[in-house]
């Protein structure tokens, strides 16, 4: 009993630190896009002054149950996505229930948040957001084919769905990453990686200017507060699960944060170069390239 | 916090239109938080992070284009540009306001939610400036709903707009921007003089 305890002290800890990662990680980007349009940009606390903001917004609206519960399904997948992950290899604390589930679990709680999302927006009844909505579903699903080929092909390498143990066959120098061992499940899962970050050209979703901001147009104060909570676990969630799966994890909190900026990165400089894509080219693109990639690689270990 | 909600509907035929999506409940005054120390800290919250609503009124508009360019780059101030009402917590009235603008600018603005500030921007918002004896154009913008800073000029240019936000950021900081809650409590005079100048009115009183 105690030690479940102790597990959940651990998780909390590692929580408040990982927020507290994503959060300034927001900010840095914020002033990295802002050099590159030679700009000054916000300061990298801007992120926290934003939360503190809509948190004291003195009124709310909602629109429904469903438009309530929108955004805590959504942090919910942020937070669920990320207790799964064993986030440093071989520290104590930062395992968090990393072997109560596995690759699968982690996969199904990816999709999780969007679709709360999607059912609370659809509530809002703003044309929008249904719009925003059915963008955002059917480029995440799509990018979902490649990532999950890659999956399979380093499921299929490492015979485990076990993240924990693909990390620690990953050990002993680069030479033992998957990225190294397995380059052609690492290029498919970079693509899907570019789609799943929410940055141009894959940003289409949110198209600030030409659907406000899509499905969550309607939500402010409170409501929005969640979903800014959200990004900052949501996004490194996801940079450590690349990070676990292709480029070898971390042992020691220093690398880990150097390996997640340098992968986020990868999406933000694709992002400031590109314009954004439509949704019929976005589509397009992810079934070609990218998911034959990922056959390629599933192949390879299947003869 | 408090949380409004709609009435599901009840009277749709008495009303005339669909409640499920427009709630026609009047707006109450909500008073900042007891505890002075948090207010105050709320007010530096709000004060550096504005949030504009991108609608342009009128002409004015083009002067606030080149504030997010790396000219003048109001980022800095944490100030950036929201496509949504909802979401915005500033609303630039740029310059003239015609009598068929009015009616949207009083639908987004009981849209925002409290607390909410206006600057009204040129002349033409104060007293009509150039427009001041045309037929179609409104002359006091504070007539018709509650102005926070007023940047004079016609056409002031983004600098003076700039020194307008260091004002209302003053004013959010001592606490006196409270233009949501003076629209609650003299909310009949202002919706009296809103349908004074609209004379063709098919909207909610009052549509959150």
């Amino acid at each position: 009993m105690e030690n479940i305890w102790i597990k959940l002290f651990y998780a909390l800890m590692s929580m408040l630190l990982i927020f507290n990662y994503g959060m300034l990680l927001a900010g840095v980007v914020l002033k990295i896009v802002a050099r590159v349009h030679g700009r000054f940009g916000p300061p990298v606390w801007q992120p926290y002054v934003n939360l503190l903001k809509v948190l004291s917004v003195r009124s709310a609206i909602s629109h429904g149950i469903m438009f309530y519960l929108g955004p805590v399904f959504r942090l919910a997948g942020g937070i669920g996505l990320f207790l799964f992950m064993p986030v440093v290899f071989g520290s104590v604390w930062l395992q968090n229930f990393s072997f109560s589930g596995d690759l699968l679990l982690v996969i199904y709680f990816i999709f999780f948040g969007q679709l709360g999302m999607a059912l609370g927006a659809a509530e809002s009844g703003h044309p929008y957001s249904p719009m925003g909505i059915m963008r955002g579903l059917a480029q995440v699903s799509v990018s979902e084919v490649p990532f999950a080929l890659a999956v399979i092909a380093i499921a299929a390498q490492h015979g485990t769905m076990s993240i924990t143990e693909i990390v620690a066959a990953q050990q002993g120098g680069f030479l033992h990453w998957n990225m190294v061992t397995n380059p052609v499940a690492t290029l498919a899962g970079m693509m899907a990686f570019l789609g799943m970050m929410m940055n141009s050209p894959f940003d289409l979703h949110l198209a600030p200017q030409e659907i406000p901001v899509g499905p969550p147009t309607e939500y402010h104060s409170t409501f929005l507060g969640f979903m800014q909570a959200n990004r900052a676990f949501f996004a490194s969630a996801k940079l450590i699960l690349f990070m676990n799966l292709f480029f070898g994890g971390a042992t020691n909190i220093p690398i880990l944060v150097l390996k997640t900026f340098l992968l986020y990165m990868v999406s933000v400089f694709v992002g400031v170069v590109n314009p954004r894509f439509k949704l019929e080219d976005s589509l397009r693109w992810f079934i070609k390239i990218p998911t034959v990639t990922g056959i390629i690689a599933v192949l390879i270990y299947t003869f | 916090m408090t949380i409004i909600t709609g009435d599901d509907n009840k009277n749709k035929e008495d009303k005339g239109f669909d409640t499920e999506l427009f709630c026609d409940a009047l707006p109450k005054e909500i008073a900042p938080v007891s505890n002075k120390t948090i207010q105050k800290f709320y007010n530096w919250a709000q004060a550096n992070s504005l949030w504009i609503l991108a609608f342009g009124t009128g002409c004015g508009s083009i002067e606030m284009r080149p504030l997010y360019t790396a000219r003048y780059d109001i980022s800095r101030f944490g100030m950036a540009p929201r496509p949504t009402p909802r979401q915005s917590s500033l609303f630039i009235i740029s310059g003239y306001a015609s009598v068929k603008t009015m009616k949207r600018i009083i639908r987004s603005y009981e849209q925002m939610q409290n607390p909410k500030f206006v600057m009204g921007l040129g002349s033409c918002t104060i007293n009509g400036g150039m427009y001041w004896d045309s037929y179609n154009t409104i002359n006091r913008l504070d007539h018709y709903i509650p102005v926070d800073t007023y940047v004079a000029g016609c056409m002031p240019r983004p600098e003076a707009l700039i020194a307008g936000f260091e004002e209302l950021k003053k004013r959010i900081l001592a606490g006196k921007a409270e233009g949501a809650n003076e629209y609650a409590k003299n909310f009949q005079w202002y919706k009296a003089n809103q349908k004074k100048i609209i004379k063709d009115w098919d909207m909610p009183d009052y549509n959150w």
